[in-house]
């Protein structure tokens, strides 16, 4: 039996779907969440491959330690072999928790199934490389990373059975909460438009919106603009802060220092517009334009504007 | 408060990667050494501030071989009291955390830091697998860290936002960029460092959960497709028929 472990907390994400689609390919799935997410919405998970959802309302999921005794309670009542997490904070928390809890080895970041061997790909290097890791344990963990399988639709609704795990009390007080609003979480986004200080000023921003708008983008930037606070540090991707893998990303006035190359080069497109012929991003880019973004940016967005009416 | 900062030896992040042995051995030739940077700018640093606020010791670890006292002695000038290395080569997260677990609980520790991930794995691993062996807090990417006593606040990273916490040590904070800033260590930093106790501890029998198999450099990108600034309709074109993006 594989546990597809899905954070529900902003609802059901493009991430869960993927993970669950993942598990599918591994076996039957069960899939595992907590906190308040609607009925309709967890049953949505049958629709990729989940036989029945488990929910436990009482656990709302800022105790990392109250989160892996609900997974280990789950994975003993099943007798689940495989426990797969999407990459994210839980990924990054709870997995390594449950790992010493079940002895169970840990594949973090992984972008690919298992191959004949049961080996998985995993990003290295900080995506300069990639690794084949073996888990050796009987009981495997893998932390999928977001945007690394298509999820597919093949089922319908399933059942969304209510649970209680005995969990403890919490050791985490929450004192305050800025959710996001409404916006796609950078890691998740397919497409991602992204400038740096070659806009020069954070009143600039608005045609990099504008564009982000046009194509349903997430908007990032690099390490200096977030660090002048033109943009918010969540935005910040490269080495030290967010690494993304989008279908598409748009890098508008980034150099492309490898710092910031690595928390984007597993993006499938690059496109990078910059002034300047000799921006070592061009190397690492698909398609390159050599121009003033503030031309360049608003040409484009008149274009896509124009591609989505045709 | 006795704090232990986890340290790691990572590649300088302009480091060429290449792998040797058949594409089983990160290639160490010509590679500079640094401390994994989360590790030194954030975890380390907000240490010793709250050390120099507030009294107390500042301890580091490492798991790794006789190759890593220069970064050692790198985290020592930087400020922290003293250092141990479990003398074993780092074999995966959960032998390198079950390695500091053994050694943390037999010294009792407040707080325990590590930076949130390490520049070479990228597993984000060693600080929950610690925290769940010694059964204590874990908090995750963590931006701000205020003590109080034996309270601590707790800024960390939720998706797209921030959430402020409170909890008890002793606990396992990771963390993340905004904690602290970087200290270049001063010339009487590096003298002292000389001197400061490095306890070398023998390692654990430990299992091995996971290994690393081969490793491989991405598929090299074809030359980039420069387009005429005039013409934004032949991009939005390629992006749609020929990369099937949009």
């Amino acid at each position: 039996m594989i546990l597809v472990y899905i954070n529900s907390s902003n609802g059901i994400s493009k991430s869960s779907y993927e993970s669950i689609s993942y598990g599918k390919k591994l076996g039957d799935v069960i899939a595992l969440t907590n906190g308040g997410a609607s009925s309709d919405d967890l049953a949505s998970l049958g629709q990729y491959g989940a036989s029945k959802v488990l929910v436990d309302r009482k656990i709302n999921g800022d105790d990392q330690q109250q989160l892996t005794k609900l997974i280990a309670s789950a994975v003993e009542n099943n007798s689940v072999k495989t426990i797969v997490f999407s990459h994210d904070l839980v990924g990054k928390s709870v997995a390594p928790m449950l790992s010493v809890r079940l002895k169970a080895g840990l594949v973090s970041g992984a972008i690919s199934l298992p191959d004949a061997e049961g080996c998985v790909d995993v990003n290295v290097f900080s995506g300069k490389a990639l690794g084949k890791v073996k888990v050796n344990s009987e009981i495997k963990i893998i932390s999928l990373l977001p945007n690394s399988i298509q999820p597919e639709e093949n089922g319908s609704a399933c059942p969304v059975e209510e649970i209680t795990a005995d969990t403890g009390s919490p050791s985490i007080k929450v004192l305050s909460t800025k959710k996001p609003e409404g916006e796609i979480p950078l890691p998740e986004a397919e497409l991602v438009v992204s400038a740096g200080r070659g806009l020069k000023g954070p009143e600039n921003w608005a045609m990099v919106e504008d564009l982000a708008v046009s194509l349903g983008a997430a908007t990032a930037c690099s390490r200096p603009v977030a660090d002048i606070g033109w943009r918010p540090h969540h935005e910040h991707v490269g080495q030290t802060g967010v690494a993304i893998r989008p279908n598409l990303y748009i890098a508008i006035g980034i150099s492309g220092a490898i710092q910031h190359l690595a928390g984007v080069n597993g993006s499938k497109v690059i496109v990078v517009i910059n002034t300047d012929p000799e921006a070592p991003f061009f190397k690492a880019a698909d398609y390159g334009i050599i121009g003033d973004a503030f031309e360049v940016v608003p040409r484009l967005n008149e274009a896509v504007n124009k591609f989505k009416a045709s | 408060m006795k704090i232990l900062v986890c340290i790691s030896k990572a590649p300088d992040t302009t480091s060429k990667i290449a792998f040797s042995e058949e594409n089983t051995k990160f290639d160490e030739n010509g590679v500079q050494f640094i401390v994994n940077p989360y590790d030194e700018w954030y975890a380390l640093v907000r240490a010793l501030e709250i050390k120099e606020a507030g009294g107390g010791q500042v301890t580091i670890i490492t798991v790794g071989g006789a190759g890593d006292d220069a970064i050692i002695r790198k985290a020592l000038a930087i400020g922290a009291d003293d250092a141990v290395r479990v003398d074993s080569e780092a074999k995966d997260a959960y032998y390198t955390a079950m390695q500091i677990s053994s050694y943390a609980k037999e010294n009792n520790y407040d707080l325990i830091l590590t930076g949130k991930e390490t520049i070479n794995y990228n597993g984000s691993q060693v600080a929950g697998m610690i925290a769940a062996e010694l059964d204590v807090p874990f908090v995750s990417l963590a931006s701000k860290l205020d003590v109080n006593g034996s309270t601590l606040t707790v800024e960390r990273e939720i998706v797209g936002g921030l959430q402020v916490v409170e909890l008890n040590a002793p606990a396992v904070i990771s963390c993340a960029k905004g904690m602290a800033e970087q200290r270049i260590p001063n010339m009487r930093g590096i003298m002292a460092a000389r001197t400061k106790p490095l306890n070398v501890v023998a390692a654990q029998e430990i299992e091995n959960l996971t290994e690393f198999v081969s490793y491989a450099l991405p598929n090299a990108k074809s030359a980039v497709k420069m387009i005429d600034p005039e013409n934004m309709d032949e991009l939005v074109e390629l992006l749609h028929k020929e990369a099937k993006v949009i």
